[in-house]
């Protein structure tokens, strides 16, 4: 470890580019956009005033420059597309309609959309730019209750659920990205778990950004029912180009009396080269609220790409002995900057939350936790425990924690605890004289220093999560 | 808000003005000069808003709100505080090594230097401009660390630069005698503008204690700026107990600049005024140096007090340990937000920080904010905060020994503050710090 170097040898293997011929709106934003992105998608008129409220709001704000300990030279938001989706979309019944360049395109990401080569039971959805292409196992799932389709679809098959909980969580005013969002976003997932049922699969989204161009903007809405149980996936990449891509989505989580979400993401857009040239700006609001009794919100990310993190998923307790959690590992190499970080907001009593970050900084990364514990007076009882643990690989980068904690009651107890070290030389020297190769046993420690969060995971994500981070370090020690 | 600010800085450019047209001639132009830039940049700034983010938690509108009539040196008349009065607020370790400041002028009837030795210098700070055998160290050292130009009321105090301490410790002198810097407020509607400035010389070694206090429960407003610089091996334990009136504001900024192989043992005990800050900045620009940067502080009623501090790494082989406890009752409301900076050249840094804080009643409220922000690899680093009220086992446990509720709970609050005031090595101090703490609770055992 005496000499650090980056070398970077691993290429980002999901760099690609399909091939495939798009419908593309002009760039720019204006509200004859957003009418055009309602008209392409033959939205309801409530769709449109949603829409159209929110982008009015969206020019009253301002972007969030100032505090994140991020910086990334001014977006031109004309510059952008704002809605790109692969042409011969006709309604698919099944998947045999879906292009063979789109399916061949997931296949190659490792995501197979055709049911029969599907491993375990994981009913996938997949969105390419602005809209969702193929949905799986939805006849199976619909058996038990459960709606899973794409956001367009939701709107025009379940409005009245759609109208209910959409902006019921993040409003359309939240914050800059959300307001933006709001008014364009293109399509996403919606999911639907009825009373009492305890969803048979584990449902998973796939994003995908092919367009050069174009912003990703995608909605995700889930809602648990009083007693019902989901856990869902989210993976993401995106090719590799020169020029930067916004990624801007929203998404909501609602969970009534004794129902449990757990939401879990490996993101790994592309990162950019070494040189911090490209990449994605992952400006993303994720918000879950715990509206009923004794219900559970659990988010689990594991953050490996994107140029820029902005990313805070939350927790609103609001129902009494409601439970946040939040696992996350963030890892930043090369030029990456991460502010990452978690707001769990106590209303109810009895409330509980935990926060386990695992912050990794290698190359000229800065790699920021940042996070909200606020405990609300009439949330008496209510406990918190905070850890955030942040590893410096090379001494190029930088670990940052910004815990923000605020308490009106004296019956909570409300904990924290931050530690920044390097990887111990003791650890490297005893595996290296046991015959594991330097970059192995850098591997073998920081699995280890992230095991708390990866035993979160579900299995085939915490092997792809473990996988992730060895390719990401690999070439930084040296 | 913006009118009232507004109406305030009118009311303090008469008296800065006044000020500027007495000191001129009197003592070369660059003290004129930098009190001209502070107003002009203290009129630029104002007083901060909560929409800054260091100042997020507190809401220093009141102090904009209240006309306060800045005391200017030569108006000072002898107010009535006596020796006995001040009984209540002297220590008997610095009796004979103390400058007693009474509405922001200095008493040389109730101060006394015997027991320092004579080549320490401890003497007024307008006084020190005019010596010629100080001017050009205060000239050196004076508003180089405390900025006026990102801090509206450092900004305020250095427009009004006059009286204050200025102590001076050459090489290699050690003074036994702690050496007590008591600022005592009285008057209504009184805005005193304390400022120090404290040399140490090469090896150096000393203790300072800095307080506030009030014989009266007037509503005055205290801006102090203190300026601590250490040269090599410099050690200095600096205490600052801050008791002003139950009615008062009371803002205060710490500088410390350490020199290579230092001590600095920064203790900061804050018990009283209605709306108190504090701002303590520690910069470790050299090898070698250590600080511990502590804290208590006890608020009850409707008392707010905030501590920001700052402890920046900025060179490798920097120790630095950070304590502070915070115990609240009634509605009152604490922030504390400590940063500390590991800059990339700062290798082999070991840094701890841990903020506790105790809620005795279910009004109260606190805001922390621990940060790091590290930049280099090879550091040792952690931080720590906790709210919490006391701990219900130990609670059972005192009272199956046949302790009354309400006294076991006072004894664990008691013990809580113990780990702050406990390290404080001045015997007077410390014993007149648990009797305000006993003294507290029991008032609220017989409340």
């Amino acid at each position: 470890m005496s000499t650090v170097e980056l070398l970077g040898k691993q290429e980002y293997k999901y760099g690609f580019v399909t091939d495939i011929e798009s419908d593309v709106i002009p760039r720019g934003l204006t509200e004859d956009t957003i009418r055009l992105i309602v008209a392409k998608k033959n939205e309801p008129e409530w769709m449109l005033e949603f829409r159209l409220k929110a982008y009015r709001h969206w020019l009253t704000m301002t972007e969030p420059k100032h505090w994140p300990n991020i910086s990334y030279p001014e977006i031109n938001y004309q510059d952008v597309i704002y809605y790109s989706a692969p042409k011969r979309k006709a309604t698919k019944a099944s998947l045999d309609e879906v292009d063979p360049e789109l399916l061949r395109t997931f296949e190659k990401l490792g995501i197979p959309l055709t049911e029969q080569k599907q491993l375990a039971g994981v009913a996938v959805d997949a969105v390419f730019d602005s809209v969702s292409v193929a949905t799986t196992y939805k006849e199976k799932l619909k058996k038990h209750g459960v709606i899973f389709c794409s956001f367009t679809e939701a709107i025009r098959e379940y409005p009245d659920l759609v109208r209910k909980y959409l902006g019921s969580v993040v409003p359309t005013n939240d914050n800059f990205f959300a307001a933006l969002n709001s008014a364009v976003f293109s399509d996403g997932s919606f999911c639907f778990i009825p009373r009492g049922v305890r969803c048979p699969m584990e449902l998973s989204t796939y994003f995908r950004i092919n367009n050069s161009e174009s912003g990703q903007f995608e909605r995700t809405l889930i809602i648990a029912e009083e007693g019902a149980y989901v856990s869902y996936l989210e993976g993401c990449t995106a090719p590799k180009f020169d020029k930067n891509q916004l990624h801007a989505a929203v998404v909501e989580l609602v969970a009534l009396d004794d129902a449990q979400i757990k939401y879990s993401t490996v993101q790994n857009w592309y990162a950019g080269d070494e040189k911090g040239v490209g990449g994605i700006y992952n400006f993303v609001t994720k918000r879950g609220k715990c509206a009923g009794r004794n219900s559970k919100i659990s988010w689990t990310q594991v953050e490996t790409g994107s140029a820029i993190t902005w990313k805070y998923p939350s927790c609103i307790l609001q129902g009494d002995n409601s439970i946040g959690e939040f696992y996350s590992v963030a890892l930043t190499n090369h030029a990456q900057q991460a502010d990452t970080g978690t707001k769990m907001i106590h209303l109810g009593k009895n409330t509980r939350s935990t926060i386990i970050s695992k912050g990794i900084a290698a190359g000229k990364s800065n790699n920021s936790y940042r996070g909200l514990v606020k405990v609300m007076p009439k949330a008496e009882n209510s406990r918190n425990y905070t850890q955030c643990d942040s590893m410096l690989i090379g001494s190029n980068s930088g670990a940052n924690t910004f815990p923000y904690i605020e308490v009106m009651n004296n019956t909570s107890s409300v904990e924290h605890e931050a530690s920044t070290s390097k990887i111990s030389e003791e650890q490297l020297f005893y595996l290296q004289q046991r015959g594991i190769s330097q970059e192995d046993a850098v591997s073998l420690i920081i699995n280890g220093f992230c095991k708390d969060v990866f035993l979160q995971l579900p299995m085939e994500f915490a092997v792809e999560a473990q996988r992730l981070l060895g390719m990401k370090l690999e070439g930084s020690v040296g | 808000m913006v009118t009232e600010i507004t109406k305030l800085e009118n009311s303090y450019e008469e008296a800065f003005r006044t000020l500027q047209g007495r000191s001129k001639n009197s003592r070369g132009s660059w003290l004129p000069h930098l009190r001209e830039k502070a107003m002009e940049r203290f009129a630029e700034l104002g007083f901060p808003s909560v929409k800054d983010e260091e100042w997020k938690y507190t809401n220093v509108a009141p102090i904009a709100r209240i006309d306060f009539r800045p005391l200017l040196l030569a108006d000072a008349v002898a107010p009535g505080s006596d020796a006995n009065r001040l009984a209540d607020f002297t220590c008997a370790e610095a009796a004979q090594s103390q400058l007693v400041f009474v509405n922001g002028v200095l008493r040389g009837d109730l101060s006394s230097l015997t027991a320092l030795p004579e080549e320490v210098v401890a003497i007024d700070l307008s006084q020190a401009l005019t010596n010629p055998g100080y001017s050009e160290i205060a000239r050196e050292h004076l508003a180089r660390y405390a900025d006026y130009v990102a801090n509206g009321f450092t900004a305020l105090n250095t427009a009004f630069v006059d009286g204050g301490a200025f102590v001076y410790l050459p090489k290699s002198v050690t003074v036994k005698a702690p050496l007590h810097l008591l600022f005592i407020s009285d008057g209504n509607r009184l805005a005193t503008f304390p400022r120090v400035l404290i040399v140490a010389e090469e090896n150096a070694s000393a203790t300072l204690i800095e307080s506030y206090a009030s014989t009266s429960d007037a509503d005055y407003f205290t801006n102090a700026v203190v300026e601590v610089v250490l040269k090599d091996g410099a050690r200095l334990e600096h205490y600052k107990v801050q008791r002003e009136s139950a009615q008062a504001f009371h803002i205060a900024t710490t500088m410390a600049e350490l020199g290579p192989n230092t001590s600095y043992d920064a203790t900061a005990i804050t018990f009283g005024a209605a709306l108190s800050r504090h701002d303590i900045h520690v910069t470790m620009d050299h090898e070698g140096a250590e600080c511990w940067v502590d804290g208590l502080y006890l608020v009850t009623g409707n008392q707010h007090t905030d501590t920001h501090s700052v402890i920046d790494h900025r060179k490798p082989h920097c120790t630095s340990h950070q304590l502070y406890k915070g115990i609240l009752d009634g509605k009152s409301r604490a922030v504390f937000n400590g940063k500390i900076f590991v800059r990339h050249d700062a290798q082999k840094t070991d840094a701890l920080q841990t903020n506790k804080n105790l809620l005795l009643s279910n009004e109260a409220r606190v805001d922390t904010k621990p940060q790091l922000e590290i930049l280099a690899d090879d550091v040792k680093c952690a931080h720590g905060a906790a709210v919490g009220q006391i701990d219900q086992d130990e609670l059972f446990y005192l009272e199956t020994r046949g302790i009354h509720h309400d006294l076991a709970r006072n004894l664990l609050t008691y013990g809580f503050a113990e780990e702050v005031i406990g390290k404080i090595k001045i015997d007077s101090i410390r014993a007149e710090l648990d009797e305000a703490v006993l003294n507290r609770l029991n008032a609220r055992l017989e409340a």
